[in-house]
């Protein structure tokens, strides 16, 4: 059910909050910061999956203040493009959210798109939503797989995991490639899908489904996970909304808002499925609403193969698309077009432009600034996990050190996409 | 929904002297405001009934140096702000002059902008005044300079020693809690 953000107030303060401890001790004795111990978290560490590093203050297990670092996986993706081609560019997005490499390479290209008035074939549109929610199967399934480890529960890691490489198998036969997989261009997808491509695609969703239930009936109710997970780490729709969480996060604090259905682009208004919604924002909710998304992205997948149209995957606008090699060896008009393609690269004319998908995470936005040359004049990449972990120092003050590598776990960092 | 007209109604009726100019880019009204009211024009269109940005999606900051026919001042900042409720988008901008990159910060607005406005100083070099704690986000700390200035040199390569003790941070949060 929908809650609107707006009317609910900043969550009521639990007895392991910090400041009421505080208070409750001060009128007889301060605090004393001799006592607490400093522990140092990462960047090197197994349960933070990435390259991220936290400071915490203990009171005996309890971490009473936390501070946070990123960084250390920056590489100046923003700058690097600023000297490449648009089409060069596209390799580079692989490498943000490496986990669902395909869904950033169709957030770039749709932001160029938008900016040049391109048409997409609706092929081209379909294949993207396929392979988009397969990327989500996969992240989704890494998210939990890897959360539900932190937390102690392995078996549900290779349930998971057994999956995302069916999955992998078929993006490894769509692109040649597991992870990093540049599948799109600007202007369409880099070539049609193989033979068989949705009976495979038929069928893991199959096994994609039969390991959710696996793994749901192993964690819905078990005891373990319940106590590990609810009410802990609790983020209120306010202070989602304030720290500009979007994606499973947000749905999981209780505010229904998925871009798919508020802003659909790509045919999503014609497939039905449902967004999943939260009701504590606790991780036990942020844990769920990905697993129970897996199951709607299946039913997307099966949608866009049933309406699929055939023809083109590649628009052909000559400013963006290759003329077919018969025309580049046979006539005149194609050699210069394939020529001037591949020197002067893809021109979009002078302005700017931001646009939003709903990636694995949240909302994933481009803003591109063209000044009508082949390189972007500037681009920048709205990560969505950079909104998550903006609020993580804030949301483990209270909790125990476990809570928070659970926090960590269910908020889903990406270090390739948070630090850039 | 509110359409760009009555959005642009009520920042120009709110704050009669901030705006400078607007257009519409790809559907979604672009707003520039004068620098000096960046914080308040913010303000009026997240807490302005009819406009209610309750969400800053994200904060870009650009270097127009080398931008063709580019006649304003060297930086640009640009805010896009979304409203859950209502389902609109508008994007605000404001110029910012080469000798003072300076704007009020918008980290007592909404949650977010702490680690946005740390980004754009980090990257960029415009400073936010107000912020709590205005210290490199992305780059090493002994880190010199701002790499998404056009004029800081591609492949120009720094050597960083000491990792960050991050006790600045600490001590301001724990002294907020009441630990001495």
């Amino acid at each position: 059910m929908p809650i609107d953000a707006r009317t609910l107030l900043p969550m009521a303060p639990t007895a392991q909050d910090p400041e009421t401890s505080a208070e409750g001790l001060s009128s007889h004795k301060a605090l004393d910061r001799r006592d607490l111990v400093l522990l140092n978290m990462g960047p090197s560490h197994p349960a933070t999956h990435g390259t991220l590093r936290a400071l915490l203050a203990l009171d005996g297990e309890t971490i009473v203040a936390a501070v946070t670092e990123m960084g250390y996986l920056h590489r100046g993706f923003e700058k690097d493009c600023e000297v490449h081609s648009y089409q060069q560019c596209i390799p580079y997005t692989d490498r943000l959210n490496y986990v669902s490499a395909m869904m950033n390479n169709t957030g770039f290209c749709r932001a160029v798109e938008k900016m040049m008035g391109l048409e997409v074939p609706d092929r081209a549109r379909y294949m993207r939503v396929v392979t988009s929610e397969l990327n989500r199967i996969i992240d989704h399934l890494v998210c939990a797989g890897a959360n539900l480890v932190d937390i102690g529960a392995l078996t549900n890691f290779w349930y998971s995991f057994n999956a995302r490489e069916k999955v992998y198998d078929i993006l490894e036969r769509l692109c040649g490639a597991r992870l990093t997989s540049s599948y799109m261009r600007i202007g369409g997808l880099v070539r049609d899908a193989y033979p068989g491509f949705a009976e495979d695609v038929r069928a893991v969703l199959k096994a994609v489904r039969r390991n959710v239930d696996d793994v749901e009936k192993l964690v819905t109710t078990n005891r373990i996970l319940l106590d590990r997970t609810r009410n802990l780490c609790v983020v209120s729709p306010a202070m989602a909304v304030s720290y500009g969480w979007t994606g499973p996060t947000l749905r999981a604090s209780g505010v229904d808002h998925d871009l798919r259905k508020a802003e659909p682009y790509d045919h999503y208004e014609d497939f039905k499925f449902e967004t999943v919604v939260g009701t504590t924002g606790d991780i036990y909710d942020r844990i769920f609403v990905r697993l129970y998304e897996i199951r709607e992205s299946t039913k997307i997948i099966e949608q866009a193969l049933a309406k699929m149209p055939s023809g083109p995957v590649m628009s052909d606008d000559k400013r963006v698309a290759l003329p077919p090699k018969t025309g580049t060896y046979g006539n005149i008009e194609g050699l210069m077009n394939h020529f001037k393609l591949i020197m002067n690269g893809v021109q979009p004319e002078p302005g700017e432009v931001y646009d939003a998908t709903e990636a694995a995470n949240g909302e994933l936005g481009f803003t591109i600034i063209s000044d009508g040359s082949k390189n972007p004049y500037r681009v920048k990449c709205r990560p969505p996990c950079f909104m998550n972990y903006a609020a993580f120092q804030d949301t483990i003050e209270g909790h125990m050190v476990a809570d928070a590598v659970a926090n960590l776990g269910s908020i889903n960092i990406i270090a390739g996409e948070l630090d850039r | 929904m509110a359409d760009n007209a009555a959005l642009l109604d009520i920042l120009k009726s709110a704050l009669p002297e901030a705006v400078l100019g607007s257009q519409e880019r790809f559907g979604t009204l672009e707003v520039t405001v004068e620098r000096a009211h960046w914080a308040a024009a913010v303000r009026a269109l997240r807490d302005q009934a009819p406009a209610s940005f309750n969400m800053l999606v994200d904060l870009v900051s650009v270097d127009y140096s080398l931008f063709p026919n580019h006649g304003g001042h060297r930086f640009g900042l640009i805010l896009h702000l979304k409203s859950l409720r209502l389902g609109h988008r508008l994007t605000l901008k404001c110029l910012l002059p080469e000798d003072e990159p300076q704007v009020a910060s918008l980290t007592d607005l909404y949650a977010n902008a702490n680690f946005l406005e740390r980004e754009a100083f980090d990257q960029m070099g415009i400073r936010f005044s107000g912020h709590p704690n205005l210290k490199r986000l992305l780059n090493h700390h002994e880190f010199v300079g701002h790499p998404l200035r056009k004029d800081y040199p591609l492949k120009k390569r720094q050597t960083l020693s000491a990792n960050e003790s991050l006790m600045d941070e600490m001590d301001v949060r724990l002294r907020e809690k009441g630990w001495v």
